[in-house]
C-alpha cells in the first residue's frame, strides 16, 4: 500500500507508518516530488510519530528524500521526533539526520511557510523586478 | 502485582531475520523485554535502535540472514540484556574499517555498527569470511 500524501494549501503532509517498506519509500518519494515538480505544492512535512525507531537505514531514507525535495526547489520539514528518538540520534552520532526538524506536523507547516517566505517564494520563480 | 524474586530465570527471545519484517518483530520484542524487565522507555528504545541496526545487517549484507539472540537477566539491583546478532553470510574482511563512521559497501550511511557500539554498553564482533559474523552486546539497567 502506498503511504497517502495530504495536501494542505500548499505543504504535502505524510505521516511515516512503523514497518515502512523499500517500495513504500520510493513511491512516497516518486508522489511528493511531482506534486511539487507540478506547482502544487512547496514543501513536504514527514510525521514520524508513529515510527518504531530511527535506524541508520531510516535516517538514510529521511535525509535523501529532504535533499530530493530540496533540489526540486522544495523544502523538506520532519516532524513528530519522540523524545526517546532524538535522544537515541545523540547517543548514536551526530549528522545522522541531515533536514530541518519541527515538534509536530503544525510546526512543520509553519516551518515550510517560513522557510519558503524567507527566500522569497519558490526557488524556480523569476523574481518580480 | 507480586514482587518479583531477585534472581530469576534468563528471560530469552529469537528472531530468525531474513526480511525487513523480521527486522520490525526483533526490534518490537527487544522493546518489550527491556521493559519487561523493567528498562525505562528510552533505554528501551536505544536496545530496540541496536536491534534495528544488526537485524537490518542481516537483511542487507547476508544472502541468508541471519538471527538475533535476545537474553535479560535480572539481579537484585541491576539487570542486564545480552543482544547477539549471528549469521554463516560473507563475513567482514576489514572489521576496522566497517566500524569506522560512514564506511558501507553498500551505499548506506554506514553509522549502523559505530552507532550501536556506541549505544550499548558492551560491543564484541567477530567475523571470519566465507564464515560469518557474530557479534555480542550487553545492555544494562543500572
Ligand atoms: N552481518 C554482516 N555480514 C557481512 N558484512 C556486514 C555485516 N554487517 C555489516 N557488514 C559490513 O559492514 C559495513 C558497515 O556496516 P554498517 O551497519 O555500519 O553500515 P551499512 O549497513 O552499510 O549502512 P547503515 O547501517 O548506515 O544503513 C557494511 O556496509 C557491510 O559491508
Ligand atoms: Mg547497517
Amino acid at each position: 500500500m502506498r503511504v497517502p500524501i495530504l495536501r494542505l494549501g500548499r505543504v504535502l503532509l505524510t505521516s511515516l507508518p512503523a514497518d515502512l517498506t523499500d517500495q513504500q519509500v520510493m513511491d512516497l518519494q516518486i508522489d511528493a516530488l511531482a506534486l511539487i515538480q507540478a506547482g502544487k505544492a512547496d514543501g513536504l512535512v514527514i510525521d514520524i510519530t508513529a515510527a518504531d525507531v530511527v535506524d541508520s537505514y531510516m535516517a538514510r531514507i529521511l535525509s535523501e528524500t529532504a535533499k530530493m525535495v530540496t533540489i526540486m526547489g522544495g523544502v523538506a520539514v520532519l516532524a513528530g521526533m519522540q523524545p526517546a528518538v532524538a535522544l537515541t540520534l545523540v547517543e548514536m552520532g551526530r549528522g545522522m539526520i541531515d533536514m530541518e526538524t519541527a515538534f509536530d506536523l503544525e510546526g512543520g507547516v509553519a516551518k515550510v511557510a517560513r522557510l519558503v517566505a524567507s527566500r522569497g517564494g519558490r526557488h524556480d520563480e523569476v523574481p518580480i523586478a | 502485582m507480586s514482587r518479583e524474586p531477585d534472581v530469576v530465570q534468563p528471560d530469552a527471545v529469537t528472531v530468525t531475520v531474513t526480511t525487513e519484517i523480521d527486522v520490525a518483530e526483533a526490534r518490537q520484542e527487544a522493546r518489550r523485554l527491556a521493559l519487561r524487565h523493567g528498562f525505562g522507555t528510552v533505554r528501551a528504545h536505544g536496545l530496540a535502535t541496536a536491534v534495528s541496526e544488526l537485524a537490518m545487517n542481516l537483511v542487507l549484507h547476508t544472502a541468508r540472514g541471519g538471527q538475533i539472540r535476545l537474553t535479560a537477566q535480572d539481579a537484585a539491583e541491576a539487570a542486564v540484556i545480552e543482544l547477539v546478532a549471528e549469521d554463516d553470510g560473507p563475513g567482514i574482511p576489514d572489521l576496522a574499517r566497517a566500524m569506522e563512521d560512514g564506511f558501507s559497501t553498500r551505499g548506506g550511511l554506514g553509522c549502523g555498527l559505530a552507532g550501536t557500539r556506541r549505544l550499548v554498553d558492551t560491543f564484541a564482533i567477530t567475523s571470519r569470511v566465507g564464515e560469518g559474523t557474530r557479534i555480542v552486546c550487553l545492555v544494562r539497567r543500572p
